[in-house]
């Protein structure tokens, strides 16, 4: 009879959660819900949309977009969104499938205007000769990091101002002229690093985690080794020695690695060599002072050149 | 006059410095004119004709001139020079927009290489990818894995000594269309065996979502998850002794996640009824339902949680064990469940930590044969309750570290099912087990566990060592 009396207490505690729950948190609305992926691609909505959206992001520039889980927090954001923005090219391969059929919506489902990928609208770099995992987890659409390369975003967010014209017909004229202005800006922008960057040009610089491929284009960088070689299995100590061995004498510039990676194997690299190690953001929030896009690139310039042209301007 | 020229201020004389610099030649003309001019009015000077004060008057003229000269000079070398960055500029932009061009055109070449691609008849193939999973176990020879009190299912327990295959596991699965998803998961073991086969709605909108087939339950944390992704090699006792293991059956399910910002997911099923703790699909051929309910969120970027209530009600219809007891009536069981995580940052790489648990309450009402007490058949009730909580620890990149308890026990059973299967004989069983795994990739992982078993009067350690391997599709990584 106790425990009688005990399933009814559970009972009511079960429809007491159920109705409680319902007035929690009512979503905030605004004129689109954009769900991105990284926060770069937060950043570049928010260039574009102003006001007129509300923008979340599933990763901070703290983590690494590969590993993430489709956590409870993560489906809910998908189901109320309107625009999904993503890098594509099989980086969030191991959350995002799962995301789209937990969240049931089908404004955002694949080939629809509201389903977004940035690799879509670029030229990719890094296309694996061999698709095997014994190369580690090869990405066989080529490498997905395409905003380390700032005339990607030009590319990119012509593409996106597009959509969400589409997806929002009512503002389409406000989107449009966010985005005739931003693109000036970047413009701007894009013609300073370029003149930022002409000093680097042909410098000789080892890479933690094959991220860089886009930025390394841009800025006509010689990428000399991976310390990673096989991406998403870590650095052996055998190819590390080899590393050691290889640029003890025939020095590189420098070692890049991103915000979210561990930097003991860089650091191990840089106390070996000689060779100068430094964090670059990766995206906006890697670093405390990389706040969106333009201070993005700002911060990676300034860094590199630092890096890089200090040493040599000693030497002289 | 002309002799004092030659003197030594001939060389500080403006006009011929003029003369002689690199000048045009009409500048020069311009000087010589003047020159003439001055030594006219020198000549005139010394004639007598000129007075001194005018002479003075001249050469003030002549600054002035030659003033006003400078001036109109170095504005139009500035007008030039004006000219040229203009130009540079203007060659530069047209570089700017040839290269911006050139991206465009890449990129619209992009848009029509994807529109334009030849497909074959196996672009369409589903995602496929395969479990492997095979261990080694030992344990002393005469420890019988037994929980006494509970009715023992066909899939419990560790397993044969040395080594074996565990369940690998054959996965495809693909979008439909544009409404359905399919999955299939067959696992094989000493037979092959459908583990899951379903198909699942996408696009329904305001948070629905049905799924029908055979399929694992959304009840608890662990029963919708494939056991490779399990922290520990088995599963916990409550798990074993409640479920069998998991509990999957055919059957039709359907969810709704509220329009919150909170996740809050709500589901009710209605399966069959011929699996472990259902049995004999009764009620016709609708012998369990469930009904479900997951709270979640984030705290901060590093942590994350989800919380669940769930309850199952089977019919059961001659249950049977390989003794030949025989249970008929009504199986209900109500599971709480939580799990949280944290990380740095939540960046899952190099460092996280997973708390996990979960509480059973179990009710078998019914009609018990018992072999071990001469087929009486009786009325029975009787609650048994379980949990488990766990603590999984990455403390490097490829290493972690897990502990869990287990614990079950039993209510009284009436004085007539003593010394029958369902008698505990007093006994809680519980199970202390301690793990290490290391995963070369997120692809691979070998683990070591040991299990402490005090299951009843005896004590015995069982120790496994796994591996499981994934290959094909990329999995996914579900929290």
């Amino acid at each position: 009879m106790i425990f009688k009396f005990i399933r009814l207490n559970k009972l009511h505690v079960f429809v007491g959660i159920l109705v409680s729950t319902f007035f929690l948190s009512l979503p905030v609305f605004a004129n689109i819900n954009v769900f991105t992926c990284e926060p770069e691609w937060k950043s570049l909505v928010q260039e574009l949309g102003g006001d007129k959206v509300s923008v979340f992001s599933a990763t901070t520039g703290l983590q690494d977009p590969h590993q993430v889980q489709a956590r409870p927090s993560l489906i809910s954001k998908m189901s109320n969104a309107d625009l999904l923005v993503c890098s594509g090219a099989d980086l969030e391969i191991g959350w995002l499938p799962l995301l789209l059929r937990r969240a049931s919506n089908s404004n955002i489902q694949v080939n629809k205007p509201g389903y977004f990928l940035a690799a879509e609208h670029v030229r990719l770099l890094g296309l694996p000769k061999v698709i095997d995992r014994s190369q580690g987890d090869v990405h066989a659409a080529g490498n997905p990091h395409v905003h380390t390369d700032p005339k990607n975003i030009r590319l990119i967010a012509k593409a996106l101002v597009k959509r969400m014209k589409v997806i929002d017909p009512a503002n389409a004229d406000y989107y449009q002229k966010q985005a005739d202005d931003f693109l000036i800006r970047w413009k701007k922008a894009v013609k300073k690093w370029k003149i930022q960057v002409k000093l680097l040009k042909g410098s000789k610089i080892i890479v933690q985690h094959a991220s860089w491929d886009y930025l390394l284009d841009f800025v006509k960088l010689e990428q000399v080794a991976t310390i990673e070689n096989k991406p998403g299995i870590p650095v052996s100590s055998g190819h590390l020695h080899l590393l050691v061995k290889q640029f003890k004498h025939n020095a590189a510039d420098v070692i890049i690695h991103a915000a979210y990676q561990n930097e003991r194997s860089s650091t191990w690299l840089a106390k070996r060599t000689g060779i100068k190690s430094i964090t670059l953001p990766f995206t906006v929030g890697g670093t405390a002072n990389v706040t969106d896009l333009f201070s993005l690139y700002d911060e990676t310039f300034r860094l590199l050149s630092n890096a890089i042209l200090i040493p040599i301007a000693l030497n002289m | 006059m002309i002799f004092s020229l030659k003197n030594s201020s001939l060389k500080n004389y403006l006009p011929l410095k003029l003369l002689f610099q690199k000048k045009s030649v009409i500048f020069r003309l311009f000087i010589l004119n003047l020159l003439f001019s001055t030594i006219i009015s020198a000549q005139e000077v010394k004639n007598g004709q000129v007075p001194k004060n005018k002479q003075s008057e001249i050469l003030i003229q002549l600054k002035n001139e030659l003033q006003l000269l400078q001036q109109s000079y170095q504005e139009k070398i500035k007008q030039l020079e004006e000219r040229v960055i203009k130009a540079e500029q203007a060659l530069d932009l047209t570089q700017d927009d040839l290269s911006e061009t050139q991206d465009d055109l890449e990129s619209l070449a992009i848009d029509v290489s994807q529109q334009g691609n030849i497909r074959s008849a196996n672009t369409f193939n589903p995602g496929i990818g395969m479990i492997l999973n095979g261990r080694w176990l030992s344990y002393s020879d005469n420890f019988e894995y037994k929980l006494p009190g509970f009715f023992p299912t066909e899939e419990s327990g560790p397993g044969e000594q040395g080594s074996g295959l565990g369940e690998s596991e054959l996965n495809m699965n693909a979008n439909v269309d544009d409404m359905f998803y399919a999955s299939v998961t067959l696992a094989f073991g000493d037979e092959v065996e459908v583990e899951e086969a379903y198909i699942q709605t996408i696009n329904l909108d305001h948070g629905l979502n049905v799924k029908a087939g055979r399929f694992f339950s959304g009840i608890g944390y662990l029963s919708s998850k494939h056991s490779h992704s399990d922290d520990f090699a088995n599963r916990p006792l409550p798990y074993e002794a409640f479920l069998g293991g998991k509990f999957g059956d055919v059957g039709i399910q359907t969810t709704w996640l509220a329009p919150t910002d909170l996740f809050w997911e709500t589901g009710v099923e209605v399966y069959r009824g011929d699996s472990f703790p259902a049995a004999g699909a009764s009620n016709s051929g609708n012998g369990v339902w469930t009904a479900f309910s997951h709270l979640g969120g984030d705290i901060t970027d590093a942590q994350s949680w989800r919380f669940g209530l769930s309850y199952l009600h089977a019919d059961v219809d001659s249950r049977a064990t390989e003794q030949g007891d025989i249970f008929t009536g009504t199986n209900k069981l109500w599971i709480a469940d939580f799990v949280y995580k944290w990380s740095p940052n939540g960046n899952r790489g190099e460092q996280e930590f997973k708390l996990q648990g979960e509480y059973f309450n179990g009710n078998d009402k019914g009609v018990f044969s018992s072999m071990g007490n001469e087929l009486t058949d009786d009325e029975f009730d009787r609650d048994q309750t379980g949990w488990y909580l766990e603590g999984v620890y990455r403390f490097a990149r490829q290493w972690r570290i897990g502990v869990r308890t287990s614990m079950l026990s039993s209510d009284n059973i009436p004085t007539q099912f003593i010394g029958s299967l369902l008698d505990d004989f007093g006994y809680s069983p519980e199970q202390h087990s301690l793990m290490l795994d290391w995963s070369n990739s997120e692809f691979s992982r070998i683990r070591l566990q040991v299990d402490h078993n005090k299951l009843d009067d005896k004590q015995e350690s069982v120790w496994i060592l796994q591996y499981v391997a994934a290959f094909g599709a990329h999995g996914a990584h579900s929290f």
